[in-house]
């Protein structure tokens, strides 16, 4: 049985944390500074959990999230078709996790940097379906030019640096660009997603002990979606609870439904607000769900159909907003309206992706160096 | 408007499949996300999602159909009137590439076949104006030269890397920088090379001009994921949106008796990787010069120095701004008998041969290649025009070297000016071992070189 996202962290658990510091706070009290705060950050999120929002702000995040939702259905149906080639990981069921931590983003100042599932966290920018769903059909029109992919897309316009396709590297690299945040003195953070999978990388670990070490402006998201691929986070990981995994370099973690875009986005405005006051890394743990298999190719033998469907039952993030919309005074026809919208947003990217043309051959020596020599 | 629900396809190489079972039946109204049917490979069961909204209103393939073609269409969704974009087109995978997935195809009649490559021509070398003044030079102070100047005109530039700051360097190569850059700019690293090369190509990503470090290049085969992955790829796979101007410098080659884990010439690994620039200079004006350069470098540049040079005297010109074109190789020595192509310190060791070779009338021509990617094949082959026979030497192994490259590039392009077949001079072919006398044996030296070139004279 999966881990219940919602629910994976009972109060009581939360309740023996503070024994457990204390505990390690008189080992080692010769060395701990007073202010030691790996816990204080979550306090603070418990006490004020789900983000306050307006109804317009509600019905933007609903329509972004609808937007991703609906985007991988196409880009899975135009995988059938053999239209979209390789490997293609869909972000269905995580759409909470970008909306909710994205939206809380100085676009002018912050970078991101994700893995392969990358299509959400595009979406979630506000770049145009149109040239990310043509690189997913290897087209002339794509975000990188057909030559990148599904798994290698950028937009250095929007401060997202990929897109990586090997498995923890965007979190060296991430810690990179929040060096030259520190470097330049830009005020901004960088945002780096990984995975329950990645979280059991070396270099994550390194870029740990280099991002506290030099109080670098970053804020590490692990989206634990529950698989590594095929194998379980219990099956894989030593300690499930990753937002623990900073504390042997003294990061402050965070634990966070990662289902419900309003929790998400109260936690990234205490996490980004630390980083910002110049405070150092924070290590959040988004606990969410896929939908669908690791990647197109995967049929997820490795959990029963119920652990899904009951996911999408008790715990859709979209369907969760839904109700609050609906309890807040919007109607179904106003919610309908808006899907009516996005599926006529996405149906127009799958036809431009379809019919834009393939690169030109010569396009195959292009960008391999920047200068000629 | 009936949309038409198309056999999918499950990977990117399944052709066919069993419709396993439907899960819906005719009349059923359809969600989004709701699954509709089962499909089934040799290789895995998959579900079949909706992504449209309607009424399932004709199903025409019955469950347990085999070998359905993907792209059949299998169902008919009959939709509320509101959408819809037409149907996907014929989803035969259009103009496949040919061999794609499949060992077939590459050099079939009719198939793709690829544009000419652009070519460019290397740049020459500047002149340096008469009367200008030289001085002699270690590399390794060469080396920290360049890397100074370029600091100190590009605030982007930093150094990183393991006692690169306080140490001064494990080889004092940036001896000094951390006095007139402080420590903004002069980094020392834990030692963690995977994690501080992908900080340092992170951070090129990001805008800045990192030099980073390696004490060896030994070590640096925990970071090669993010030399080769992350920073030679980024350029090309973002359609060239995304640059990445990393230095990744450090010593190259064997030491002296530090044993088979701490001596490897990796000249060859990163020179086979599009997207790098590799640079392996020898002596003291090319090691600031082309420092110069590979910093200014819009390309991520891997610089391949060499402990046993560190130490050597050249003379460097007292110019403000010694700049050398990468790509660009330097005959060392003119000659007109045998030609004699290295790099790094081989080259050392080419021109004490070609010394020796003078003494028994042997005229030998010594190129120094000093970029190993991008590669000045035109110089190799314009010496061996003159010369008509070539040597390799290379303080490295043989199998699949720079030397079999410079190998191919003969026999392709300049077999018609070959009077003999072109010899390689490598390193032994084993782990470089530690005792003083198989160490010695196991790597080139100039006499090796002088029989080599004596081989293809046809004079010993």
């Amino acid at each position: 049985m999966a881990k219940q996202p919602a629910s994976k962290k009972s109060p009581a658990k939360s309740g023996a944390k503070k024994p457990a510091a204390k505990k390690q706070a008189d080992a080692t009290a010769a060395q701990d500074d007073p202010d030691f705060v790996l816990h204080s950050l979550q306090e603070e999120f418990d006490a004020n959990k789900r983000f306050d929002a307006d109804t317009d702000q509600m019905m933007e995040f609903y329509r972004q999230m609808l937007l991703i939702r609906r985007f991988e259905e196409k880009a899975g149906q135009l995988y059938g078709l053999g239209l979209i080639g390789g490997f293609c990981h869909l972000y269905i069921g995580q759409e909470a996790v970008a909306i909710g931590l994205q939206s809380a983003l100085d676009g002018d100042k912050d970078s991101v940097i994700t893995g392969y599932r990358d299509h959400g966290h595009m979406l979630a920018y506000g770049i145009d379906p149109k040239v990310i769903m043509a690189e997913l059909t290897g087209r002339e029109a794509g975000i990188s030019k057909g030559k990148g992919g599904s798994m290698h897309m950028f937009s250095t316009e929007h401060k997202f640096y990929g897109g990586h396709g090997i498995v923890g590297a965007q979190v060296a690299l991430g810690g990179g660009l929040a060096l030259a945040h520190q470097y330049n003195e830009d005020g901004g953070l960088c945002l780096a997603y990984f995975g329950d999978g990645a979280a059991n990388q070396g270099q994550v670990y390194e870029t740990f002990n280099m991002a506290a070490l030099w109080n670098l402006p970053i804020v590490f998201v692990v989206e634990d979606n529950q698989y590594a691929m095929g194998t379980a986070t219990k099956r894989s990981s030593a300690e499930t609870r990753f937002h623990r995994r900073g504390t042997a370099f003294r990061i402050p973690g965070m634990d966070v439904n990662g289902m419900d875009v309003l929790e998400v986005r109260a936690a990234a405005e205490v996490a980004f607000k630390h980083v910002r006051d110049g405070k150092g890394p924070v290590l959040m743990e988004l606990n969410t769900y896929r939908y669908r298999g690791h990647s197109m190719s995967d049929p997820a033998k490795y959990r029963t159909r119920e652990e899904v469907q009951d996911q999408r039952d008790h715990h859709d993030p979209i369907e969760r907003l839904k109700k609050t919309l609906i309890e807040t005074g919007k109607t179904e026809e106003e919610l309908k309206a808006i899907d009516k919208e996005i599926r006529k947003i996405v149906a127009e990217s799958a036809d431009f992706a379809e019919n834009s043309p393939e690169p030109a051959p010569e396009e195959l020596y292009t960008d391999v160096l920047v200068e000629e020599y | 408007m009936a949309i038409e629900l198309k056999m999918p396809a499950l990977s990117p190489t399944m052709e066919q499949g069993t419709l396993a079972k439907w899960l819906k039946s005719e009349g059923d109204a359809i969600e989004p996300g709701d699954i509709i049917a089962e499909i089934e490979t040799d290789k895995a069961t998959m579900e079949f999602e909706a992504i449209d909204e309607g009424v399932l209103s004709k199903i025409l393939i019955k469950e347990g159909t085999e070998d359905v073609a993907v792209g059949t269409v299998i169902a008919h969704l009959e939709g509320e009137g509101e959408e819809t974009a037409a149907p996907a087109p014929t989803p035969e995978p259009a103009d496949p590439v040919p061999g794609e997935g499949k060992d077939e195809g590459r050099d079939e009649p009719g198939g793709v076949s690829a544009p000419e490559r652009p070519k460019t021509e290397p740049k020459s070398d500047p002149d340096i104006p008469e009367g200008t003044t030289f001085t002699s030079t270690t590399v390794r102070e060469a080396l920290r030269d360049g890397m100074a100047e370029e600091m100190r005109s590009d605030p982007r530039v930093f150094v990183m890397g393991e006692e690169v700051a306080e140490y001064q360097g494990a080889y004092k190569v940036t001896q000094g920088l951390l006095e007139e850059f402080g420590p903004k700019r002069v980094i020392d690293t834990p030692i963690t090379e995977y994690g501080f090369a992908g900080v340092g190509t992170g951070a090129a990503m990001g805008g800045l001009r990192p030099i980073v470090e390696f004490m060896t290049f030994n070590f640096a085969m925990q970071a090669i994921d993010h030399i080769v992955n992350s920073a030679a790829k980024t350029n090309y796979m973002s359609g060239g949106q995304m640059r990445c101007p990393v230095v990744f410098r450090g010593p190259n080659g064997a030491a002296s008796r530090v044993g088979a884990q701490h001596s490897q010439n990796y000249g060859p690994w990163y020179a086979s990787v599009p997207g790098l620039i590799v640079i392996a200079p020898y002596d003291s004006a090319d090691a600031k010069g082309l420092m110069k350069a590979a910093i200014r470098s819009e390309d991520p540049v891997v610089f391949l120095e060499n402990e046993l040079v560190y130490g050597k005297s050249f003379d460097v010109p007292d110019l403000d701004d010694h700049v050398l074109p990468i790509g660009k190789a330097r005959i060392m020595r003119e000659g007109s008998d045998v030609t004699i192509v290295s790099y790094s310190i081989g080259v050392g060791m080419a021109l004490e041969a070609a010394e020796t070779l003078a003494g028994e009338g042997i005229d030998a021509e010594v190129i120094d290649l000093r970029t190993l990617r991008p590669l000045d094949k035109q110089a190799v082959l314009t010496s061996l025009a003159k010369t008509n026979r070539l040597v390799i030497a290379e303080e490295g192994w043989p199998t699949c070297s720079i030397a079999s490259e410079i190998i191919a590039i003969c026999m392709e392009e300049g077999f018609d000016d070959l009077d003999a077949p072109v010899l390689r001079v490598c390193n032994e072919d084993v782990p470089l071992p530690y005792a003083a006398n198989l160490e010695k044996l196991a790597l080139i030296d100039a006499d090796r070189i002088v029989a080599a070139a004596k081989k293809v004279c046809y004079a010993d």
